[in-house]
């Protein structure tokens, strides 16, 4: 690995915590209500909001209604999405003459965007109109971010509010976080995306001269190149800070139009965990204790630079079985090196790990290189951090709901030990809010396994592998793997548009979105309505280098216990093979 | 619950306005008036005096296209296909069906341990080799293997030096003029940190044209 990548992933670390406080606080002064800076700008906009949809802003919600509302918003969306791609050939925009789409891609495709999953099962440009993507899918880029930081900020509510029976409101969460904070920073972004050269026009597609003509598959003589055009960036900034994926060309953020120099690279990079990780600030200016916001950072780091480090090696070493025909795969100052078997060179080995780990930490999902080519532990790293539930930064909002819920079992686990009421925040955890926590623990492994299982143990699963041995099973684990966690990423080769699949994987898609958002929400309601417990000698305190490693040590544990056996199946027994000499 | 109903359709039709139309049509207008050139697709014109040379232009090929020849010569972020051993080539692609199909990027996505992809790179190593059999390094490993979209415009610097004794050797020029001439075309990574030192393809074959023109215009005429 060379010296430019070395640096290159320091400065992220260093960036990326640098803005964490400054993007922190400024998300807690807009949840709060206090003054932000944007409100003479933004205000007029979001009060007109309110006014056309008959929303009262300081109407409170009750954890039940705010479950209901936002169950109902995502379900429209869903239906939504669904009735543009079945109608797109009836409406506007449409000028490749695209037909509808089946109802089971429709399906799937409706699912992954509401459920901010963005999953792609369908093939890009040749499938969807602008008209479904700019009002379909860009709609939900943005709603669905901001439906996961509404539930967070209700779950933060109801840690630090007492005896009380509501959580806020969904309407003003929701509009406040696509207002104030999703919206002001991709367009921010998206200029700065066009600045590098990621295109931005509603222009048709551009014929240019090949300098060495060429032929196709057929041996017809080919002379000319299209080149693909579109309005991008704009769905790109929002891919990467909603945390969505959703690219707007089939390869996502490999294409080098989406993605076209080692800036924007590093910007998309830096995008995907930015909101998710300046929002454990945002927790810790909440509750009041901005240590409490630290200690989740850090807890989510000690798990994220590890895993980087193993991915990054196990890329830059390369193919054992290209070394032996002849390939010079080392690092030095005239290459990257490494497996560049699907990478591009402008990003190398490294900085296209650090893209892996990075998008399925967060469960963003877009792609800078084909997880499908990497190396066989390169491969196990970014389908682990999908399977430890996406809370190492996860999804904006839902990443850090989920980590407050394995906080929760830390202090639980801890209090057992030690034989006392457990305690978060001052806030007493009891076998109610125990029970809401298992549930959002175990049904994302349920998913994965069980829909795993399903899929290897029937025809149509297994006739969408492309690759053949071990490999073969670890796509399907993997594509269960980023369904289940709502990631969207994916072996590329995968056939994933069939019938089976699109029912399979919307269906693991739906459940485990909205049957984790139900229990995290009636926690919400639970704590808020209990009084505050002043910390007392025997407290643990949930700021500590310790509680650090307990909660990392929670999901690590949970997360291995779970998944090491189908890992042994897949990626471990395909590195065996590889490094066995034959 | 219908009190939701009604509040969640309104809300959902203005945030399509604001996030589905009007947030779109914000930054492409920013986008080209800012930026025209990288909102468009970075698009260039032929070089003056790049014309390529006679030898490796096949006018068959003008002529069976219908239509005229578009005025772009590429795209700065689009690679193109080569396979003319007089032209330093790019990285392999998995597009379909032809190389470096603009429309339909892709990449191989076979695993390190597909056979398929070992028997890939042997032919393409036995290819380098056939073409220049004097050159006995290991081969840069961009040079030999799919990127990830299809259309990857770079290769390495070692993968662009790599091919200089053979380009050399078929275009008559000195080693030690290529050798110039890819330095000349190296990207080096923004401010030292931000990606790979690389070369950009279709660029550095234009001016091997040019620079080819160049030359031979140098060469004398053997006395009678």
């Amino acid at each position: 690995m060379n010296t430019s990548a070395w640096m290159e992933i320091g400065l992220f670390f260093v960036i990326l915590i640098g803005l964490v406080k400054p993007l922190g606080w400024y998300m807690a002064r807009v949840y709060a209500g206090q003054p932000c800076g944007l409100d003479r700008a933004i205000g007029p906009v979001e009060r007109l909001l309110y006014r056309v949809s008959g929303v009262r802003s300081d109407e409170e919600m009750t954890w039940t209604t705010y479950a209901v509302a936002t169950l109902v918003f995502n379900g429209l969306g869903v239906v939504v999405v669904y009735l543009l791609q079945r109608g797109q050939q009836w409406l506007p925009m449409n000028p490749q003459q695209l037909g509808a789409v089946a109802p089971d891609l429709a399906f799937n495709t409706a699912v992954s965007f509401a459920s901010n999953t963005n999953w792609q099962a369908y093939s890009g440009e040749s499938t969807l109109s602008y008209f479904t993507q700019m009002l379909g899918l860009t709609v939900q880029n943005f709603v669905s971010a901001a439906t996961g930081m509404a539930v967070l900020i209700a779950l933060i509510r109801g840690l630090t509010r007492r005896s009380t029976g509501t959580i806020g409101n969904f309407w003003v969460d929701l509009t406040r976080s696509t207002l104030y904070i999703l919206l002001p920073l991709s367009f921010v972004f998206a200029v700065v995306l066009v600045s590098q050269g990621v295109v931005q026009t509603f222009s048709p597609s551009a014929e240019v001269a090949l300098l060495e003509s060429t032929t196709d598959a057929e041996g017809k003589s080919v002379t000319t190149q299209t080149i693909p055009l579109g309005p991008a960036a704009s769905q790109i900034a929002i891919k990467q800070l909603g945390t969505n994926g959703g690219g707007f060309f089939g390869v996502n953020s490999a294409h080098p139009l989406e993605n076209s120099t080692p800036l924007s690279n590093f910007l998309q990079a830096l995008a995907i965990l930015l909101i998710a990780a300046a929002l454990c600030y945002t927790f810790g200016d909440l509750v009041g204790d901005v240590r409490q916001g630290w200690a989740l950072l850090a807890a989510m780091l000690v798990i994220f630079v590890p895993m980087l480090v193993v991915c990054v090696w196990a890329e830059q070493v390369g193919n054992p079985r290209l070394t032996e025909i002849d390939v010079d795969q080392t690092s030095n100052p005239f290459q990257s090196g490494g497996n560049m078997e699907g990478k591009e060179v402008r990003f190398g080995a490294a900085a296209s790990a650090l893209w892996a780990t990075a998008t399925t930490a967060a469960s963003n999902g877009s792609v800078n290189s084909m997880h499908d080519s990497f190396t066989p532990l390169g491969g196990l790293i970014p389908m682990w951090m999908m399977q430890l539930g996406e809370v190492i930064f996860g999804g904006v909002g839902s990443g850090l709901y989920g980590l407050v819920i394995f906080a929760i079992l830390a202090v639980f686990i801890a209090g057992l030990m030690v034989g006392r009421t457990p305690e978060y925040l001052g806030k007493k955890i009891e076998s109610y809010e125990m029970k809401m926590a298992s549930l959002v623990i175990l049904i994302p492994p349920m998913v994965v396994l069980g829909g795993t299982a399903i899929a290897v143990s029937l025809d149509v699963g297994r006739a969408s592998v492309t690759n053949p041995g071990p490999h073969g099973f670890s796509q399907i684990l993997y594509a269960l793997s980023s369904a289940g966690n709502n990631n969207g990423s994916a072996f590329g080769g995968f056939g994933a548009n069939t019938p089976f699949y699109n029912c399979l994987l919307g269906a693991a898609m739906l459940i485990s979105r909205y049957w984790l958002i139900v229990p995290v929400l009636a926690i919400a309601g639970s704590l808020a309505k209990k009084k505050y417990t002043p910390p007392s000698a025997g407290t643990l305190p949930t700021h500590t280098p310790l509680f650090i490693v307990l909660v990392a040590g929670m999901v690590l544990l949970v997360g291995a216990l779970t998944f090491v056996p189908a890992l042994a199946l897949g990626p471990v027994i395909e590195h065996l093979q590889l490094t066995a000499t034959r | 619950m219908l009190q939701i109903l009604r509040t969640s359709t309104i809300m959902l039709a203005l945030f399509t306005v604001i996030t589905g139309v009007a947030y779109p049509f914000a930054v492409t207008a920013v986008a080209q008036i800012g930026f025209p050139k990288g909102a468009n697709g970075s698009l260039f014109e032929k070089p003056r005096g790049a014309a390529s040379s006679p030898a490796h232009t096949n006018a068959r090929d003008w002529r069976s296209a219908s239509n005229q020849p578009p005025q772009w010569a590429g795209s700065e972020f689009i690679g193109q296909p080569f396979s003319d051993p007089a032209y330093f080539w790019g990285r392999p692609s998995a597009t379909a069906p032809v190389a470096y199909n603009g429309m339909g990027g892709s990449g191989s996505n076979q695993a390190p341990t597909n056979p398929a992809l070992v028997d890939a790179v042997r032919d393409r190593v036995a290819k380098l080799r056939q073409e220049d059999p004097e050159n006995l390094a290991k081969v840069p490993v961009d040079l030999v293997t799919a990127s990830a979209s299809g259309l990857d415009p770079h290769i390495s610097e070692a993968a662009a030096l790599y091919q200089v004794g053979r380009v050399a050797r078929l275009r008559k020029i000195e080693p030690y003029t290529l050798n110039k001439l890819v330095l000349s075309h190296l990207e080096r990574p923004t401010i030292g940190i931000f990606g790979q030192t690389r070369v950009n393809v279709l660029k550095l074959n234009l001016a091997l044209d040019a620079k080819t023109e160049e030359v031979s215009k140098l060469v004398i005429p053997a006395p009678q």
